[in-house]
């Protein structure tokens, strides 16, 4: 698959580069653009911001790999994004993920997000989903699901195809 | 003021204006050091805690702090507790009873029982300011400094390449515990990276003092690297592995205080305390890099840059750096030749002696490399003067870059002009040559048929006095062959591009029977004009400083290792 900017996202971004004093600080608005369009940023995405903003790819790729939300793979259609933080990890979020990566035949001890090998499904880690009350939760694209328990996780895997 | 202002077109130096001063305290002892101190550019700026205490002789641990370096302030290793004068409500400063001032050492604002350190690569003195560079509560603020950098570190320390000559090994030694608390799993990174074509990258082993980017960033032009990925799993990379190429990457590996940045040329093939260091100059253009020779018993293992301020600051480039390994190759010439034949150094100088004292005034031509020593230079140009011969070197160009390569490739253009050798003259002997009026040449350090002197015309030579390192076509011509030394093999001196003479010293023996020329040039010198000169090269410099005015006034033993500046 070739990388192609649309001339409207480019003329959008490059209207956007003209907000900041310096075009580096243009650089997420860049990555988050590109993510939108293209699902992901690819290697060719963070060259082509570079060469845009006039850095060297690595100072793009700094950003990228900074923050989780940049997703330098494209992600499985159903995105299962389970939380881990306090609440959620009390009430045993690792168990919930080592079972969806078990049932997956992913690695329940990687650290980055996992996608199934058929692109159906991506497994990973997040922080706090705002829904303590309900712990451990997990959000499925856009539904949140609570009380997740390895019966429900199942569920889940079913109807997510 | 009674100095009388006599104007004049090129004053001399004006006498710096009096250092600023303040008064600080370093581990107990008081000083006056001075407000502004160089940075990393040499621009005044407010002096550091850190180079305060050098200033009193205490060197403070640091790891990601380098001189010639922009401040990061990353590693936390130099973190001292220290003290500032306290001011009472009235602005005044409290004393104490005996009338000195009282000092508020510095704590956590919420927790004022917890000593609060500061970093003294990055904190500027202020008057009155007390450093302890030894209390308890820094001791114990380096201790956890180093813990915490040791949690994912593999301590591999027995198979790491940078064993012997590692910061985190000594300062763990000097200012480390032996135990760690930490009993987690360690974090995992890759291995064995291919940085770029001249560096291997070890990850875990790596503190993230980020001194090899803002190296290649700000010193070498190339922002090539970066730190990616967060919290624990921080790695350094370059954007794709093998793409950290520029001229000056192995400097990185310098700077690198463990061993996460290694010389694919040097990594795992010498333990470094092994190695014997002798200082020497790089010759592989007109920069005359100051450099460190590490070998181990008769072989060259590397080169690494020697701080020198009036050359290369820290830095070489790699091109220069790897330019070593042609002094121990197999075919350099090692035995003294006379008419094709195998010969001794006696038989040989003897001969060659003879046949230069017996050619007629003028038919002999003498042409030295701006790759000889300086000394040499001077001792073929005495020789020269007595022959009535026609002098000429070689140029030698190529690309200059903007922070240490000349366009200069010969190591001693200087040295040779500033004893009457010019390049401009070759074609002079050339031209004699084919015209018949030389009939005797001495080459030493040139292949001239790469230079105007073909092999057509050396056949019409007489005689053909021939001394190298390596073989070539001209010494394959050669009536009487003298096989010379390696700089790394003598010792003697090189002027660089602005004028700063720089000497070297031997680091290894010449192979076979191979001498450094200056020393059989003296006996030639001696046999063909009578003039007993120096069989030390202390005494062969010193003579050369007394009759060669651009070196007027200089002695070899003080000429110190950084070198001396000469007028062109």
């Amino acid at each position: 698959m070739s990388f192609a900017v649309p001339a409207t996202l480019e003329a959008r971004l490059d209207e956007l580069t003209t907000h900041y004093p310096q075009k580096r600080s243009a650089s997420l608005m860049f990555l988050h653009a590109l993510q939108e369009h293209f699902g992901h940023i690819s290697d060719e995405a963070v060259e082509w911001t570079a060469r845009k903003l006039g850095l060297t790819p690595i100072n793009v790729h700094e950003l990228v790999t900074f923050y989780p939300m940049f997703r330098q793979q494209p992600l499985g259609k159903t995105h299962v994004k389970v939380c881990r933080t306090l609440s959620c990890a009390l009430a045993g979020s690792a168990e919930v993920r080592a079972h969806f990566c078990e049932k997956l035949g992913l690695d329940a001890h990687a650290h980055a997000p996992q996608t199934t090998a058929d692109g159906k499904f991506t497994v990973e880690f997040v922080e706090c989903l705002a829904a303590c009350g309900s712990a451990p939760v997990v959000l499925v694209n856009e539904d949140l699901h609570e009380k997740v328990t390895a019966a429900k996780a199942d569920d889940i895997l079913r109807t997510g195809k | 003021m009674s100095a009388p202002a006599i104007p004049s077109p090129a004053p001399a130096p004006v006498a710096p204006p009096p250092v600023e001063t303040m008064t600080v305290k370093v581990n107990g002892k008081t000083l006056q050091v001075p407000k502004t101190m160089p940075d990393w550019q040499g621009k005044p700026q407010a002096t550091t805690m850190l180079q305060a205490a050098r200033c009193a002789g205490v060197d403070i641990p640091h790891y990601c702090y380098h001189d010639k370096l922009p401040v990061a302030g990353n590693c936390r290793m130099c973190l001292v507790e220290f003290g500032t004068p306290m001011i009472g409500p009235d602005r005044k400063p409290v004393l104490n009873e005996d009338g000195s001032p009282k000092i508020a050492k510095s704590v956590l604002p919420y927790e004022p029982g917890t000593p609060r350190g500061a970093i003294a690569c990055a904190t500027p003195i202020a008057p009155g300011m007390e450093i302890y560079a030894d209390s308890p509560a820094t001791k114990q603020m380096r201790e956890a400094v180093l813990e915490s950098l040791l949690i994912n570190h593999p301590l591999d320390c027995p198979i790491c390449d940078q064993a012997g000559e590692c910061k985190l090994q000594e300062y763990s030694v000097q200012h480390g515990q032996a135990g760690s608390r930490f009993v987690e799993a360690k974090v995992h990174k890759p291995k064995a990276v291919d940085l770029g074509p001249r560096i291997v990258l070890d990850d875990e082993r790596c503190i993230l003092c980020t001194r090899c980017i803002r190296f290649t960033k700000d010193i070498a032009g190339d922002d090539a690297l970066g730190i990616v990925n967060r919290g624990s799993y921080n790695t350094i990379a370059a954007w794709k592995e093998g793409a950290f190429d520029n001229n000056y990457t192995l400097n990185t590996v310098d700077l690198c205080p463990v061993g996460a940045l290694t010389s694919k040329d040097f990594r795992f093939k010498m333990r470094v305390w092994f190695l014997k260091e002798t200082k020497s100059v790089c010759t592989s253009c007109g920069t005359g890099c100051s450099i460190t020779i590490g070998s181990r018993e008769g072989v060259i293992q590397r080169y690494e840059p020697r701080e020198n301020d009036g050359v290369n600051g820290p830095w070489m480039c790699d091109s220069g750096r790897l330019n070593y390994k042609w002094v121990a190759r197999e075919d350099r010439l090692k035995d003294v030749m006379v008419g094709g034949r195998r010969s001794t150094w006696t038989a040989a100088l003897k001969e060659v002696s003879a046949k230069l004292a017996a050619a007629p005034k003028g038919s002999t031509a003498v042409v030295a490399s701006a790759r000889q020593t300086t000394e040499e230079l001077f001792l073929l140009k005495k020789l020269a003067d007595k022959l009535g011969a026609q002098t000429a070197s070689v140029a030698r160009t190529g690309e200059a870059d903007k922070l240490l390569v000349a366009a200069d490739k010969n190591p001693n253009t200087n040295g040779a002009t500033l004893n009457g050798f010019a390049a401009a003259d070759l074609p002079k002997v050339a031209a004699g040559i084919a015209a018949g009026s030389i009939k005797t040449l001495v080459v030493f350090g040139e292949d001239v048929t790469q230079h105007g002197i073909g092999a057509d015309l050396l056949a019409k030579l007489e005689t053909l006095v021939v001394s190298d390192i390596l073989p070539n076509a001209t010494t394959a011509a050669a009536t009487h062959l003298l096989p010379g030394a390696a700089h790394a093999e003598k010792r003697g001196t090189f002027v660089n591009v602005k004028g700063r003479l720089q000497k070297f010293t031997k680091a290894v023996e010449a192979p076979g029977d191979a001498r450094a020329e200056w020393e059989f040039l003296h006996d030639i010198v001696l046999d063909v004009t009578g003039q007993d000169g120096f069989v030390s090269i202390e005494g062969l410099f010193n003579q050369m400083a007394k009759e060669v005015p651009a070196f007027a006034g200089l002695e070899w033993a003080k000429v110190g290792d950084t070198g001396v500046n000469v007028p062109l």
